[in-house]
């Protein structure tokens, strides 16, 4: 008995382990009442403050998706939800890290389950929570007048999946490279706001052209850019197939790269690694 | 040791293993074999190697040379159906302090894919071993040291492993914590044939039935039951032994 080999774990097993994860995540979400507050807080701080101060400083110009002059709250409302899912990308990433230097990253590391599975399950249950996120925000958003389509709530969610897998896995990427909790404030600053605002989250680029071409450029190669689009055009019900195919090619690469990093033979982890 | 014991099927076979983290070897041609049911104490000073072994025993990383083997299946080959048959109580606490103990521990069996109705009762019975069955509902954040290395005994017993292994697991206990854990470990190897590998630097909790293995400086100096090991020193003690061992290797 004791060298018969164990079959192969069944698809429902697989299936076990991922709700659990997702559940976890999302009991942590809601027992860590000072990161459930700030998530829902600093997407509605800049739609109640900024918004209402550029508003007449930025003016927008009929673009697609929207078919008339719209108010500026509206059009940086699909920014702030690519943000939050950002935010929560490098929130779940941030966790790893922390998850790691306490220890708890071992107990899922030792689960029989592939590490891929394992990654794209934690992965899955960051997103899980930032489209709750996304949801309650609109929800919000509604009184401040942003009142998409009724099947722009419905056409929203696969964006919403797909930039937030995106999102996810540029932050499991960071994470397998940041060895401690103190280097990730200089990586926040790195990453989170260069991504934000070289983007259209807060205005569109024809603007930024016409003032500086390189700019306009790195906005356009800017994988934010395509999130944030993706979310404006389908929550208007309507695919923007050029930013869908980047989101699902930089959400496919950023995956690879998560998954080497977390590798134990080939992986950063093994390098940085020390002995007790 | 005899051929007849070489010969059985060993829970935990290592052999060979070697691992550097840059220029620095921190593990060198290390190897023993445990067999089922036995309670095997990895005998080492800090900084000998122990965490390091660990880590490659649960996949954290790969050894850059040598094998490791679970239930006479080579790690490589699959090590999917090694991890499930193991239970691991690393040295750092790895609970998650915001949940509560059911929680956690139904956390657990899901990354070992069982079902509720599976690890419910499993979860019932590991905590009513260690004494915490009403503690169930609490946050892990209002346990003290003790109870919550307990929990993680639990944790790690949930999926009725064959193979424990367990990484200081007494370090900053009290006594009583200590002996509580000692002996349930003990007796689950005579109750329920689980192998189990013990690292410690404390040489009283390997008893004189126990095997030992002696790490230091990332080598095995002797591997063994504990009255061979005094004998092949030439001491009284096992503490003598040990001491023996590592001043000779210095």
């Amino acid at each position: 008995m004791l060298q018969t080999r164990l079959r192969p774990l069944p698809p429902a097993a697989y299936a076990r382990c991922m709700a659990g994860i997702v559940r976890r995540e999302g009991l942590r979400w809601v027992h860590q009442r000072g990161r459930f507050i700030s998530a829902l807080v600093r997407p509605l701080v800049w739609l109640a403050i900024f918004a209402a101060g550029f508003r007449f400083v930025l003016g927008v110009s009929i673009i697609p998706p929207y078919e008339t002059y719209i108010p500026y709250e509206v059009y940086i409302a699909p920014g702030l939800i690519a943000m939050i899912e950002l935010f929560n990308g490098m929130q779940s990433s941030l966790s790893m890290v922390y998850d790691r230097e306490m220890g708890s990253m071992k107990t899922l590391m030792v689960s029989p389950f592939p590490r891929w599975f394992l990654l794209l399950s934690k992965l899955l249950a960051g997103v899980a929570v930032a489209v709750v996120q996304a949801y309650l925000f609109l929800g919000i958003a509604w009184f401040w007048e942003i009142e998409p389509p009724l099947i722009g709530y419905l056409a929203v969610l696969p964006a919403l999946i797909l930039s937030g897998l995106m999102l996810g896995a540029l932050g499991l990427v960071m994470s397998s490279f940041i060895r401690q909790l103190e280097n990730f404030a200089g990586v926040m600053n790195f990453v989170i706001f260069p991504m934000f605002f070289a983007s259209s989250a807060l205005y569109p680029l024809w603007r930024v052209k016409e003032s500086s071409l390189f700019l306009w450029w790195v906005c356009q190669l800017n994988p934010f850019t395509s999130a944030t689009e993706l979310i404006r055009f389908a929550l208007y019900g309507r695919v923007d197939w050029g930013s869908a195919a980047i989101v699902i090619g930089c959400t496919a690469a950023f995956m690879a790269a998560a998954v080497a990093g977390y590798d134990p033979g080939r992986g950063l982890m093994a390098r940085k690694a020390g002995p007790e | 040791m005899p051929d007849s014991v070489l010969h059985e099927p060993a829970a935990l076979e290592v052999e060979g293993l070697t691992h550097q983290f840059g220029p620095r070897r921190v593990l060198d041609g290390v190897g023993f074999r445990i067999r089922p049911g036995d309670f095997t104490v990895l005998l080492g000073q800090n900084g000998a190697g122990k965490t390091t072994l660990f880590a490659l025993i649960t996949r954290l990383y790969h050894a850059h040379q040598g094998g490791i083997a679970v239930f006479g299946q080579p790690f490589r080959a699959d090590a999917s159906a090694a991890l499930a048959r193991m239970g691991v109580v690393f040295q750092q606490p790895t609970l998650d302090l915001d949940l509560t103990v059911q929680q956690n521990l139904e956390y657990h069996a899901a990354l070992h894919g069982m079902a509720g109705r599976t690890a419910a009762p499993r979860i019932r019975d590991e905590l009513a071993r260690v004494n915490l069955a009403e503690r169930a509902r609490d946050r892990v954040r209002l346990l003290s040291g003790g109870q919550k290395r307990r929990v993680e005994l639990a944790r790690a017993l949930l999926h009725e492993p064959s193979l424990l292994l367990l990484d200081e697991p007494t370090a900053g206990l009290d006594m009583e914590s200590r002996g509580f854990l000692l002996g349930h470990v003990r007796r689950l190897c005579r109750e329920r044939g689980l192998a189990v590998l013990w690292a410690t630097h404390l040489i009283d909790e390997a008893g004189e039935d126990a095997h030992v293995v002696v790490l230091h400086k990332g080598r095995v100096l002797a591997a063994g039951p504990v009255p061979a090991i005094v004998a092949q020193a030439g001491a009284q003690t096992l503490k003598d032994a040990f001491e023996h061992l590592t001043h000779a290797a210095n």
